[in-house]
């Protein structure tokens, strides 16, 4: 997957999770918390959506990698580049 | 006859929120049960293919959010629009209500089924790797969770809970409400019962295996309480939830009053896991009329339990000979004919559906009653079509439940 397309399936599954926001002005630098209401319970359903279609594991230590939209792609990338 | 009771000490029913396979409030409930309508069709279960099913067509998004609809179950969905509805229809002035002194009561048979099989469905796709179940699993499946949620969706900080009961939960979690304002724990009850049953595959093998799943080659046909042909249960979602007042705090605010809950009765057969028992029955039927001091003569209206199975309906139907068969005046009928078995919401909801009876006199029937089962013979019998009675100042409401539990609750026509 290039850069692109993990943003745009981040989003997907972000979407999916949170269906009643808004997510067409959501800005890649501030945490995602900060600009839709998203919950610690929703932020495990991403890590489980991750897990279930991707098989990618997410250790604990390192959900705060996952706060922003580009701190999520740039975590991501090097392990959704060959999917 | 008039209450000589101080107001504080009566319970009356200000509102009602419901949702039944063929109605979403009680105006369409009604016009369908005096209409002969059903609400079973044909329905898709996992593993087990088609089966016949009440199913009910309410907006949940009418209440909640689609996130919401995500994280919760059909319990707690079910709920919150009964709760909503219910307490538009009481028109109370809900934002100025002190929450802390509201209580939910809700009766179920069963809770956390559907969201276990659900998941054991779908980490089976993962070769059952625990680590694909869902962290919403707890929340979802703990009892007190369709009573939890409405909390959440209306900001309610009273006392909440389920109240688990078999198919008997209805009727009880109404009194439960009642005794709560009786004891002054709360100001205003929500109170009632709900069932997401169908959503689970189980209930309906475990009644397929007990040889009491109903079968029809038409669906609205196929639960027929005591016709000779009928052959089980027709399982149903559904829920049913009243909104309970003090008589003081209902004249007070000039609230519409649907009745007085005067009666009521909970008791066990301690005899069998399945199977009911007759005198335990009549016990109960009869420790509800002396609770409310009355007499069954003074009885109109008779909603019966009756499920439509071969063993259940004629032992109900002898309970109720023993204690009615001297004063043949009540009119008896069946509402699970339209609306299949409920489980916890059905005491509650038949309930609703006779309450328009104080004011039309009109007695909705048992409908699919083609060969009356001469085991099921009683008096006054309301058959396939609506009956216009008299007067009706006392309906009589049974519900009971697997392991032997039974209620009763008798609500008078509202008089000062």
């Amino acid at each position: 997957m290039t850069k692109e397309q993990i943003k745009a399936t981040i989003l997907e599954i972000i979407a999916q999770i949170i269906p009643d926001e808004d997510l067409s002005n959501l800005k890649g630098d501030i945490p995602i918390r900060e600009q839709v209401e998203l919950d610690s319970m929703d932020f495990l359903d991403i890590i489980m959506e991750l897990r279930k279609r991707y098989g990618i594991e997410v250790p604990e230590n390192d959900y705060m990698q996952l706060a922003t939209l580009d701190g999520s792609v740039a975590y991501l990338e090097p392990r959704m580049k060959n999917l | 006859m008039v209450s000589n009771k101080p107001n504080e000490t009566r319970i009356v029913i200000t509102g009602v929120g419901l949702t039944a396979p063929n109605g979403n409030n009680l105006a369409e409930f009604r016009k369908n049960l005096l209409a002969g309508k059903s609400g079973i069709q044909k329905f898709n279960v996992r593993y087990m293919g088609e089966v016949l099913a009440g199913i009910c067509h309410l907006d949940p998004l009418k209440y909640q959010k689609k996130k919401d609809l995500r994280r919760g179950t059909r319990a707690g969905s079910i709920a919150i629009y009964c709760a909503q509805e219910a307490i538009a229809d009481a028109k109370l002035d809900f934002a100025c209500l002190d929450k802390s002194r509201i209580g939910i009561y809700l009766g179920i048979t069963e809770h956390g089924t559907v969201e276990t099989e659900n998941e054991v469905y779908e980490i089976k796709q993962f070769n059952y790797d625990v680590k694909y179940w869902s962290h919403h699993h707890n929340p979802r499946v703990v009892a007190n969770n369709p009573a939890g949620e409405v909390t959440l969706n209306l900001g309610i900080t009273g006392p909440h809970y389920t109240l688990g009961a078999a198919c008997a939960g209805g009727n009880i979690g109404l009194i439960q409400g009642l005794q709560m304002l009786l004891l002054n724990e709360v100001d205003l009850a929500l109170s009632g019962g709900v069932s997401e049953c169908t959503g689970s595959f189980g209930i309906f093998a475990g009644f397929k295996s007990e040889g009491a799943l109903a079968s029809h080659s038409d669906p609205e046909k196929a639960c027929r309480p005591f016709d000779k042909d009928r052959n089980g249960v027709v399982v149903s979602e559904g829920g049913c939830i009243f909104v309970l007042e003090r008589l003081s705090d209902a004249l007070k605010r000039g609230a519409k009053i649907y009745g007085e809950i005067v009666g009521y009765a909970i008791n066990s057969d301690a005899s069998d896991f399945i199977f009911p028992d007759k005198e335990r029955q009549i016990r109960c039927m009869k420790l509800a009329l002396n609770k409310a001091g009355i007499s069954p003569e003074d009885i109109d209206i008779i909603n019966t339990h009756g499920t439509g199975t071969i063993e259940g309906d004629p032992v109900e139907c002898r309970a109720i000979a023993a204690v009615f068969g001297e004063y043949p005046h009540a009119y008896i009928n069946n509402t699970k004919s339209f609306i299949g078995h409920a489980m916890g919401a059905a005491g509650a909801l038949e309930l609703a559906g006779n309450l328009p009876s104080f004011e039309d006199h009109l007695v909705h029937p048992t409908i699919n009653l083609d060969h009356l089962d001469s085991e099921c013979h009683l008096n006054n019998l309301v058959i396939n079509e609506p009956k216009k009675i008299d007067k009706v100042d006392y309906i009589f409401n049974n519900s009971f439940g697997m392991l032997g539990i039974n209620s009763v609750v008798i609500v008078k026509r509202f008089e000062e």
